[in-house]
């Protein structure tokens, strides 16, 4: 009897202990296959980092993937404002600035007017609302090379041709679609029995926008301009087709710059470029990760 | 004073209608009639039947710009759904510091096409890239030269895709696998399911409408593939990485062909209609499907 107890505990521990080895070796897998996968995304990025402190004779040397053996920050400021792009002498700086002074007015004016947009096709809907609504998603869908020669007459008529007001323009009335979705999902969300208070107590509309229904939404908000402002920042086709010479955005004096074919590559100063385009979206997704995640679900499944 | 509290939010809302009425469907339809006509380098309105779409379809450059855009999307589309489904699948087996695993995977969507297309095209570079370091390494016989072949060009092109985009598709799945019911999960491994059985028989099967909008969301990526096609390989060698977008770039604003490239614009349009018609119909009919169920 006692026997029998004994071998059937045995047994049991065996059988444990065969469990917690294949669980060991199931995370042993886990781990090795997210690590081996995290150095192929890890690896560019580096890259590109360790390239814009290395020397340029070193780079030729020793290839583009290898550890640094020299620290230098002479690219930086020559990237900034020295390197050739186009025929032009003074590094990326001003594309940089133009890339600035587009996507704050665009992403301030089409998150705010989507705000707007979202909470009268939510909370003040009128007949004809939702058919408005879905035109508008139609927006989002749209190719920019159904738009390119349009925009490029529509500019030139108005005076904003080659100009970065233009392209702030083009991206406020982009982006119109996508902050207008985004915040109409999420007024949908908040009771109407609140807003119908607000009107019994004698809130007008604006009264109940202001007072309500912004006070609700830090999140939403977050997540448009987070959404607006790395999509605009690397927005390309635009830049390059409406805009020319040194009124183009950072993403097209990099494309310009990697292109001016002269013989040496000078991988350090392109590399110091790279990551002073990469760098502001870079910033904002390490810090809002969480809402840019939740925009991109919600803008991709919707 | 009243009729206007009454038409405020109309009022409001009205330049935001009139300027998306105008961007969809003013500019599409300026964009097809342009399409129309004989317009070369500039726009034109000399009416011209279907010259356009003719000569577009006859050019061989399009044939390599579609073909390539099958056999991209086809590789694209698959190989970065299973690569984001591997990669959620292990992030959703309770691991460690998650949310490290999931920055790594995901940052390349903070950043543009045009600058991850740079720095991959340095690393295909073969004086200085993947190749020179594993030569340098010892195999002084390896050969990884993608951008420089005609012939695998493309291949450049679907590798840096696939990596640029793995992270959303792992994005999309694990919010899907996080939002599937415990119980179920608990009661199929109380059944003695194993690991991967429960999640080929009970996971995924409930996850399937998660299978399909990451699928549209990434074909609707690779139809509209431009800045990627530009900063890796510009087209080249030769012609043979032209895109449709490319193309339109090309004809309308490199070669003076206005109306042939607005044609290919329009074929863009057709292309992503094809795509997105049938799947907001399935939507449609799925929301109602489940209203009429509840």
């Amino acid at each position: 009897m006692a026997d029998m107890v004994l071998g059937a505990t045995k047994a049991h521990d065996r059988e444990a202990a065969r469990a917690s080895r294949r669980h060991l070796l199931a995370r042993i897998v886990i781990y090795s296959l997210l690590a081996l996968f995290s150095i192929v995304y890890v690896v560019p990025l580096l890259v590109v980092f360790f390239n814009a402190f290395r020397s340029n004779a070193e780079i030729s040397a020793m290839g583009l993937i290898s550890l640094p053996q020299s620290f230098n920050l002479g690219a930086w400021p020559q990237a900034w404002s020295d390197f050739c792009i186009g025929g032009q002498c003074d590094g990326v700086a001003r594309y940089f600035w133009n890339s600035v002074g587009m996507v704050v007015p665009a992403t301030i004016i089409s998150t705010a007017l989507g705000a707007i947009n979202g909470y009268v096709l939510s909370k003040w809907r009128f007949p004809g609302s939702e058919i408005v609504f879905g035109c508008m998603l139609l927006g989002v869908f749209m190719p920019g090379q159904i738009a390119l020669l349009p925009w490029a007459y529509l500019l030139g008529q108005v005076g904003l041709a080659n100009s970065v007001y233009g392209l702030i323009l083009v991206h406020c009335i982009q982006g119109l679609s996508f902050t207008t979705l985004f915040f109409r999902n999420y007024y949908v969300g908040i009771p109407d029995d609140l807003i119908k208070a607000a009107r019994i107590d004698g809130a007008g509309f604006w009264r109940i926008f202001f007072r309500i229904m912004v006070p609700l939404s830090p999140p939403i908000i977050i997540v448009t301009v987070i959404w607006q402002f790395t999509g605009i920042w690397n927005e390309y086709l635009f830049g390059v087709v409406l805009n020319s010479g040194s009124n183009q955005p950072i993403t097209a004096a990099l494309v310009a710059l990697s292109m001016s074919g002269t013989s040496v590559r000078t991988y350090d100063v392109m590399s110091a470029a790279v990551l002073i385009a990469a760098l502001p979206p870079l910033l904002v997704y390490f810090f809002g990760g969480k809402y840019f995640v939740r925009g991109l679900t919600q803008g991709a499944i919707k | 004073m009243e009729r206007l509290k009454k038409w405020l939010p109309i009022l409001v809302i009205a330049p935001s209608i009139v300027a998306s009425f105008i961007y969809v469907f003013v500019f599409a339809g300026w964009t097809f009639y342009i399409s129309l006509s004989d317009s070369t380098l500039l726009p034109s309105y000399n009416f011209r039947g279907f010259d356009n779409y003719a000569s577009l379809w006859a050019n061989r450059r399009w044939g390599v710009a579609y073909s390539n855009l099958f056999y991209f999307s086809a590789f694209y589309v698959t190989c970065a759904m299973a690569f984001g489904l591997l990669l959620a699948i292990l992030i959703d087996q309770k691991i460690r510091a998650e949310s490290f695993w999931r920055t790594v995977f995901l940052y390349p969507l903070a950043v543009s096409f045009i600058v991850t297309g740079t720095v991959w095209q340095w690393l295909y570079n073969p004086a200085s890239g993947i190749q020179f370091m594993v030569n340098s390494l010892g195999w002084t016989d390896f050969k990884f030269a993608l951008t420089t072949d005609r012939q695998n060009a493309i291949w450049a092109i679907i590798i840096t895709g696939i990596w640029g985009s793995a992270g959303f598709s792992m994005a999309l799945f694990l919010a899907g696998l996080r939002s599937v019911d415990q119980d179920i999960i608990k009661a199929a491994q109380i059944d003695g399911a194993s690991w991967f059985r429960t999640y080929r028989k009970v996971i995924l099967p409930t996850i399937a409408p998660i299978f399909l909008a990451v699928a549209v969301v990434l074909l609707q990526f690779a139809i509209k593939t431009f800045d990627l096609a530009v900063a890796l390989t510009n087209s080249g060698p030769g012609i043979s990485t032209t895109f449709p977008a490319t193309y339109v770039y090309d004809f309308m604003f490199q070669r003076g062909e206005i109306g042939q490239g607005a044609a290919a614009a329009m074929m863009i349009l057709a292309a992503l209609a094809v795509v997105l018609i049938p799947y907001s119909l399935y939507l449609v009919w799925r929301r109602r499907r489940e209203a009429g169920h509840g």
